[in-house]
């Protein structure tokens, strides 16, 4: 495995963390979208806070790594994806200032002001995952010229990226349901686990419905990849996504929390690790490989130390907040104005 | 300005719009960042004061100022993903060429950006869970993440400044890379510290200037006073560091970048017992209007009136930077705030020293409530001196703006939609913010009290504790 490639796992290990962790934020404003008005609503809202409050800003600095691994370790895709992508890039990015100030400002800011906040922060969460997959849809599908600058309009409106758009979104809101059902079980609150679990339940038939489509794509639009993923060691991942997402099937159907997360998240991390073994050695299929884009030696390097000094830093980090977030330590904090005696 | 036509005339219109778009995002993140970097501290002292002292006041502070944080922090992480984007979408050609050296101080700040996401999370909602020992620890990570995340972005910056630790082939590719070079330029050291210093200035004068204006409408309690005083301090301290610092930082650029610096101080033609103008307009090949000290400006260059500077003259005028007007009075404003802000925090220090308190006259709580305003446009000038500047150059003498810039079409109207977007953005969040603080001095901080909490007033959910 040269330098190059570990970089190029590096940047696949952020983009999985990101696509899973931060795509389940996107998806858990999905609902927040769809939760409507009443008094349910409010109490699936409150879910959603209590669910992602801690974690999103944390989950949300994945895409900075992702953008300064794919810059700094492979300049020349990044310029080349840039300058042909610029639209849906433009519109993620958006997206992400509306999804960030929404979030953080519905509660703040006054009453009347809240229900347009929260439908900002709601829509939002379904345009950014969106953009992004068309911009995925379109670097697999082959239209981004590795010296950059591809059709802008047309690159990313044919076929496969939108579809591929669409499937973030679902795999988005899939990811975020089961969580919720987690999260809602783990409090008691049997009504919300059963109101997340039909959601789940309904966004894993749509979702499979589209990776169906999403596969007939592939075989149009994006052959090479197709051809990956149907061989080995593409195939593999691709069996065991399929056997992950029927487990996480029949857990919910079943009731079950045990082991939900976990097959749940690995029947998305499998299928993006089966792209990335479809497609390698390319980092833009088919025009331009991971050596190709590599940049300097000495920065290969250092993007390799830097991510083992982030290993020991800032993974045990992040498992403390995700720990205190679970274990309920960080929740619902509410001070009153007497801060000596802090409330419960 | 005149210096203005010939890069409108030169370049594509393009140009323009991606440095105005550039720009503005830029300058609008810088603040919020200021906030990343110092605020973080000023809390973390008020919960150490406020613990060690029993002081119940500063406690509060420090609890009502997290949250503070948080929307802060929520609105400078996005404005700043805007600008990660922007390296690419507006500087294409730049990050292709550049990335890998680029880069080398941003794959550093990831780490930092990412321990001060994650600690700001467990410090805000660890309050009421967390020991007082175990939640006060939490914010140690948050404040060194913000010295170093400041850090790897300046050294950024730096590296475009004074650009080296790298060698071009043949088709102006980089080939080889010396990381270490990369991050530490001469223009690292000056630039790290001036804004280090700038944004606990920024932070501390905005912070005291807040609850100076609570002072001045008559709430002189402990929560206004130590509100007002633990800021003030740290800005008191950071502010005659930053004159030092500052100019240390300016004779530097002398040295190292002079079209910047004759383009800053406005001289036309080079050598010795060069005039310091203070104000003025650069036209026709001179100063107008502007107060000039004979022999000052090669002083200060050189410490001696025999001092050679660089001119404008000297330069080529394709390497010449624009707006001249505009980047001298930057220059001047700048200096001019700082010297103020200087005399400011000398009459607090006299005051604190003579009566161990705050000067009785109204009229230095007026001083405390424009400095916050004062300290903001002093960072602004300053940036502006820095960035415009170092053009036509986007790494300097090795790669000109206009050869970065983006072929595609329309950013003029992007930059028109991220105005409004951004000024939308800056008054919720400055609306927020005001009605958090009239909440809490009306005393009822439970209704929708967290930006991002659980909406408060609920029980502490369904079986926990």
């Amino acid at each position: 495995m040269s330098k190059a490639d570990v970089c190029a796992v590096i940047l696949w290990i952020g983009v999985t963390l990101y696509a899973i962790f931060g795509g389940a934020d996107f998806g858990a404003g999905v609902w927040d979208l769809l939760a409507g008005s009443g008094e349910r609503a409010d109490r699936v809202r409150e879910q959603i806070d209590r669910s992602i409050g801690a974690v999103w800003e944390a989950n949300h600095v994945w895409l900075i790594f992702v953008l300064v691994v794919l810059w700094t370790a492979f300049s020349t895709a990044f310029a080349a994806i840039m300058t042909t992508l610029y639209i849906p890039l433009a519109l993620a990015a958006l997206g992400i200032v509306l999804r960030g100030s929404g979030f953080a400002f519905r509660h703040a800011l006054p009453g009347r002001l809240q229900p347009p906040a929260t439908r900002v922060f709601g829509a939002a969460s379904v345009l950014t995952p969106f953009f992004m997959g068309t911009v995925v849809g379109a670097i697999a599908s082959g239209d981004v010229p590795a010296g950059g600058d591809g059709d802008p309009t047309g690159s990313w409106t044919g076929f496969l990226p939108l579809v591929t758009g669409a499937l973030f979104v679902l795999v988005a809101a899939y990811t975020a349901a089961v969580f919720l059902v987690r999260d809602s079980g783990a409090v008691g609150n049997r009504e919300l686990r059963a109101y997340f679990e039909r959601r789940a339940l309904v966004a894993a038939v749509i979702a499979g419905v589209a990776a169906v489509v999403g596969v007939i794509a592939l075989h149009a639009d994006a052959r090479y990849v197709y051809d990956g993923l149907t061989s080995w060691p593409g195939i593999a991942l691709v069996i065991i996504s399929g056997v992950c997402g029927l487990a996480a099937l029949g857990l919910l159907v079943s009731g079950r929390n045990y082991g939900l997360r976990v097959a749940a998240v690995g029947a998305g991390a499998a299928v993006i690790w089966g792209y990335f073994a479809a497609v390698f050695p390319y980092i833009l299929p088919t025009s331009l490989t991971i050596s190709g884009a590599a940049g300097a030696s000495a920065t290969l390097t250092e993007v390799i130390i830097v991510f083992g000094v982030a290993a020991v830093t800032v993974i045990p980090s992040l498992a403390l907040l995700y720990f205190l977030s679970q274990r309920q330590a960080l929740e619902s904090y509410s001070a009153t104005s007497d801060v000596t005696s802090p409330r419960q | 300005m005149p210096n203005l036509v010939p890069l409108l005339a030169d370049s594509s219109s393009n140009l323009l719009a991606a440095r105005n778009q550039m720009g503005f995002t830029l300058g609008f993140h810088i603040v919020l960042a200021s906030f990343g970097v110092a605020f973080p501290a000023m809390m973390l002292i008020a919960e150490w004061r406020g613990r060690k002292r029993n002081d119940e006041a500063a406690l509060r502070l420090a609890r009502n100022w997290s949250k503070a944080v948080a929307v802060l922090f929520a609105v400078g992480a996005v404005t700043g993903t805007v600008l990660s984007f922007e390296f690419g979408l507006l500087w294409p050609r730049f990050m292709d060429r550049f990335g890998d050296a680029f880069g080398i101080a941003f794959a550093i700040e990831g780490i930092f950006f990412f321990l001060e996401a994650i600690f700001i999370a467990i410090y805000i909602y660890g309050w009421d869970r967390l020991s007082p020992r175990a939640h006060m620890w939490a914010a140690v990570p948050i404040v060194i993440s913000g010295v170093g995340g400041a850090f790897s972005v300046i050294a950024a910056n730096a590296w475009m400044n004074q650009p080296q630790g790298f060698t071009l082939d043949s088709s102006g590719n980089v080939t080889d890379v010396k990381p270490l070079d990369v991050l530490f330029t001469n223009a690292t050291g000056y630039e790290f510290f001036h804004m280090l210093l700038a944004a606990y200035m920024v932070t501390g004068f905005i912070l005291a200037s807040i609850y100076a204006v609570g002072m001045l409408r008559g709430r002189r309690d402990a929560y206004h006073r130590a509100g007002l005083l633990i800021p003030l301090t740290v800005a008191a301290i950071a502010t005659p560091i930053q004159l030092f610092v500052g100019d240390t930082a300016a004779r530097a650029v002398a040295d190292d970048q002079p079209s910047k610096f004759a383009g800053m101080e406005c001289i036309y033609h080079g050598g010795p017992d060069q005039t310091e103008y203070l104000g003025g307009r650069c036209v026709d090949g001179k100063v107008k209007g502007g107060i000039g000290i004979p022999g000052l400006d090669s002083f200060l260059v050189g410490f001696s009136k025999n001092t050679d500077v660089t001119g404008l003259n000297q330069i080529p005028a394709n390497e010449q930077p624009p707006a001249l007007t505009m980047l001298h009075l930057s220059f001047d404003t700048m200096v001019g705030v700082g010297t103020l802000l200087f005399l400011l925090a000398v009459w607090f220090a006299i005051a604190w020293w003579r009566g161990r308190d705050l000067p009785a006259t109204r009229w230095f709580l007026r001083a405390v409530a424009v400095s916050g305003v004062a300290a903001v446009v002093a960072l602004e000038s300053g940036w502006i001196v820095t960035e415009v500047g170092r053009q036509p150059w986007i790494v300097y003498k090795v790669m000109r703006t206009s050869e970065a810039v983006t072929p595609a079409q329309g950013i003029w109207w992007v930059f028109a939609f991220t105005m409004l977007l951004y000024i939308g953005l800056f008054t919720t969040a400055a609306l927020i913010l005001r009605a958090l603080a009239r909440r809490w001095r009306e005393g009822r901080p439970q209704d929708g009290e967290l930006p991002y909490s659980p909406p408060a007033g609920e029980p502490a959910s369904e079986g926990s504790t």
